[in-house]
């Protein structure tokens, strides 16, 4: 065990500041057990979200020396002993209250994606549906999301500009990837993505995909070919004029 | 914002609560919550869902191993009667016939509604829905997505939900249930952000709030697990069956010290993983009960060639039940045969490749990375038991899952029954959809036969709240982390894994005083988001769970499943009559019974005993 400086943010929507802690850091801890000793020993109204303390439900996300984490899996012996470790809540969204933010805009934005609609057709007379593996590995990868909004809370789009009223930023564009490249699924959202979901907004940056704690490669396999499609029904001059001849199909 | 609305308030003024009205509420939002609220609403009814944390974070996105359902899409042999049959024998035979039957008839359609809902599980060759081994079940049986099952169905709950026009209320936690007569009427819960207190009036509520592991200083519970559901049904008038039967998972982390308890998925085994004490020997060869010694492998031989697929092979003794793992790894550990840090090793890196494992286990490869800084693909893991799962909880009806209180409904893992003395793995997740949508259908029958609407008392209320904001009222008094962990000791320590007499009063008498403690626990700070006032709230309902499990194990005099009792080695045929169920007597204090189970129904118990060879000819005959 030995002492280890902290800096936390404490404060509301009205406002804040940073707060100093001093607690003793033992072997394997992560930043979400520093937290939660400070918790029981100095601050016990000290507010933090969390549930599975196993990095599966996305809960602890916090900026870590400004680095957005998530608590439970930022072990303490990734910085050096004398290192004060500054923790604050993620940025794009307001605050509640200490580390808690208010992601609810996020809930709403999901709201407005079209649910899945298998083609019921393609059911065997089992009642089941046969999909190949090879076919569904590309929307697994975006299922693996634990929904931590930490690349919500990096997108420029978000974050620096405050344009959530026009693009609902790299969780929802990967979420709809996974929809509509669901082999089953017939609804379609490429309208949508362009006018609604704000499609064009994004930059290709990438620091969505840098932030995710899956690993999930939000901007290469799920974004750009979700662009593609919009630039391909709207952009293509062939398809356009043929649309423009024969009418409108997807 | 006025964060002392309701301080210093002696005389309660409810004429500012916020007041919301359904048909039905929900309390609790995992997996088990989500599918008897998309039910409800499906059947049209108004439906309020609330729970304590953000929506598609419960604890069901930890279940990682599967659900198990007799689809036979990889041995076609699988049928429902195999699934009950492994289930009653799992259980050892304790479980609610009925339930038992119930949930191994419809979890098939249950996972296939799921794909219809937009899951995405991996496939077999045939591109069908890919099922795995798992301790227990006869065939590979558990529909799965790599290691994280729990999370692609809790998504998958969520996302269609969300649709089905329910009322979602996150991060807003129950605080008792208000009664017309002895009828439901309603709850009173609380924002956690603000502290305010808001009356949900409703017709019926269906609880599903999973069990209390946060009793115990090792579980793989989340701070959620604090049998919110088990005090406030109690509360209500509701009994609570078969407590005593608390499922130890075989293997979660032993290191480092932080990490203690986390879950490491039985999948591990059933994928070839193999546990070893320090002398490198396979212990759970000479650890198999006579009950299974005909249906596992003798031989390391036998488990290689029933791991490359070999029909004819038996399974291997790591995948034998929960209880005879979890017992056996301890007995190691006590002889002196543990690990470094007091488990046992479980070695996957010797039998698949790393490629191998980390397709089929990535969640599992980046936990040990990250937390344990260790390559479970050249490494063997250190293992121990760890508190998972609650058998006992709500004693409901099996078929319209309803308590003995009208209008009060319980499904998932705070529902009694389903698993007797014994939960096998990935029937918790088949269990909660399953039960889930029928405690929708308990819950719409029981509306559309109401003849009046339930009224609210506004005396309930208050007293309701009273209790919730003494605890900030006081001057002074106990710190609710202390008490907290002082019962995580007393349970760790005294209703562990291995039980006696001696212990268990020992337990019960350390209950008794932190209950006294209880009386003057005291949260510093103001009403908002105060973890240490949501802390005491939750105390309440985790003393009434623990009591309830420390009575109800020192009344049951034999040892059975996840139930040991040193002092009484063995099942006893005598108590295979009996389960012990506890309530609220009339002078307050809890009343533990012994209450007699019905006769099972003849075809089910002729089913359930059949031999092996039997029931496969038979299912081979009818299919």
């Amino acid at each position: 065990m030995e002492l280890r400086n902290f800096r936390i943010y404490r404060g509301d929507s009205d406002g804040g500041e940073m707060m100093d802690y001093q607690t003793e850091v033992g072997k394997g801890m992560v930043v979400l057990d520093v937290i939660h000793r400070i918790q029981a020993e100095k601050a016990n109204d000290m507010a933090v979200r969390w549930n599975c303390k196993a990095g599966k439900c996305g809960s602890c996300s916090v900026e870590i020396n400004g680095k957005p984490k998530l608590a439970c899996m930022t072990r303490m012996n990734e910085y050096d002993d004398d290192e004060t470790i500054s923790i604050r809540p993620i940025r794009s969204f307001p605050i509640m209250r200490d580390l808690v933010a208010d992601v609810s805009w996020n809930y709403e934005q999901n709201k407005r994606i079209a649910p899945f609609k298998p083609d019921i057709t393609k059911k065997d007379s089992n009642g089941d549906y046969h999909m190949m593996q090879k076919d569904v590995d590309r929307i697994q990868e975006f299922r693996k999301c634990i929904e931590c909004y930490l690349c919500q809370n990096v997108c420029h789009v978000l974050r620096d500009h405050d344009k959530k009223d026009i693009f609902v930023g790299p969780r929802f564009m990967i979420r709809v990837a996974g929809l509509d490249m669901h082999p089953l699924d017939t609804e379609d959202r490429i309208p949508d993505v362009k006018d609604e979901y704000g499609s064009g907004m994004c930059n290709i940056t990438r620091c969505c995909t840098d932030v995710c704690p899956e690993h999930i490669q939000i901007t290469d396999n799920g974004i750009i070919p979700i662009k593609e499609r919009v630039v391909d029904r709207y952009y293509d001059p062939i398809k356009w004029l043929t649309r423009k001849l024969m009418g409108k199909s997807k | 914002m006025d964060r002392l609305q309701y301080l210093g308030d002696v005389k309660v003024d409810i004429s500012d609560i916020q007041v919301v009205e359904h048909d039905v509420i929900v309390l609790g939002a995992g997996g088990a919550g989500l599918r008897a609220a998309i039910e409800c609403s499906m059947r049209g009814l108004s439906t309020g869902l609330v729970c304590k944390s953000l929506l598609g974070k419960a604890h069901t996105v930890m279940a990682e191993g599967g659900v198990a359902a007799a689809l036979g899409n990889v041995d076609s042999r699988d049928h429902w009667k195999v699934h009950f049959r492994d289930t009653m024998r799992g259980g050892k035979f304790l479980n609610v016939w009925r339930m038992a039957e119930l949930h191994a008839k419809e979890a098939p359609d249950r996972v296939r509604e799921l794909e219809e809902w937009g899951a995405v599980f991996d496939r077999t060759k045939a591109g069908l829905i890919n099922q795995r081994n798992f301790g227990g079940h006869r065939y590979p049986r558990l529909a799965h997505v790599g290691d994280r099952t729990g999370l692609e169905i809790i998504r998958t709950l969520q996302d269609h939900g969300i649709h089905q026009g329910i009322d979602v209320y996150m991060e807003c936690t129950g605080l008792d249930f208000l009664k017309d007569g002895d009828k439901i009427s309603g709850m009173v819960a609380m924002w956690r952000e603000t502290g305010r207190f808001v009356i949900f009036k409703a017709k019926a509520a269906i609880v599903a709030t999973g069990g209390g592991g946060k009793a115990w200083k090792i579980t793989s519970n989340s701070w959620e697990y604090t049998g919110d559901g088990y005090g406030m049904a109690y509360e209500a008038g509701a009994e609570l069956m078969d407590m005593e039967f608390t499922q130890f998972h075989p293997t979660g982390m032993v290191w480092p010290p932080s990490v203690r308890g986390t879950l490491v998925t039985e999948s591990v085994r059933g994928e070839g993983g193999v546990l070893l004490n320090s002398d490198g020997k396979r212990f759970m060869f000479h650890n198999i009960p006579d009950r299974f010694a005909d249906e596992t492998a003798e031989t390391e031989e036998e488990t290689v060639r029933w791991l490359a697929g070999d029909r004819d092979a038996r399974r291997p003794p790591e995948l034998l039940t929960r209880d005879v793992v979890a017992r056996a790894i301890r007995k190691e550990v006590k002889e002196g045969r543990g690990s470094p840090h007091g488990g046992a090793f479980l070695d996957i890196a010797s039998k698949r490749t790393a490629e191998d494992i980390q397709r089929k286990l990535p969640s599992m490869y980046h936990q040990f990375k990250v937390l344990a800084e260790l390559d479970i693909t050249t490494e063997p893991m250190e293992v121990g038991p760890t508190l998972h799962y609650f058998m006992g909880g709500i004693r409901v009806d099996a078929d319209s899952q309803m308590s003995r209180v009208p209008g009060l409904f319980a499904c998932g893992e705070c529902a009694a029954g389903m698993h007797g003395a014994n939960r096998l793995g990935g029937n918790s997740l088949s269990d909660l959809l399953v039960f889930g949508k029928l405690s929708g259908e308990g819950a719409a029958k029981y509306i559309e036969g109401m003849t009046s609407e339930p009224m609210v008392d506004d005396n309930q209320i208050r007293s309701i709240i009273r209790d919730a904001t003494d605890i900030l009222n006081r001057e002074s008094g106990e710190n609710p982390y202390l008490l907290h962990e002082e019962m995580e000791d007393l349970m760790q320590n005294c209703v562990g894994i291995v039980r006696t007499e001696e212990l268990l009063m020992e337990g019960i008498e350390g209950l008794g005083k932190l209950k006294e403690s209880y009386g003057k626990v005291k949260a510093s700070g103001a009403s908002q988001f105060n973890p240490g006032w949501h802390e005491a709230i939750a105390l309440r309902n985790l003393l009434i769970t623990s009591e309830a499990v420390a009575n109800a194990a020192l009344i049951r005099q034999e040892s059975r499943g996840a139930h040991t009792r040193v002092d009484y080695p063995g099942e006893q045929n005598e108590w295979l009559q009996y389960n012990v169920v506890l309530s609220k007597g009339e002078d307050g204090a809890m009343k533990s019974e012994k209450i007699e189970r019905p006769a099972p129904n003849t075809e089910l118990d002729r089913i359930a005993n059949l031999s092996i060879e039997e029931i496969e000819a038979e299912v081979t005959a009818e299919s």
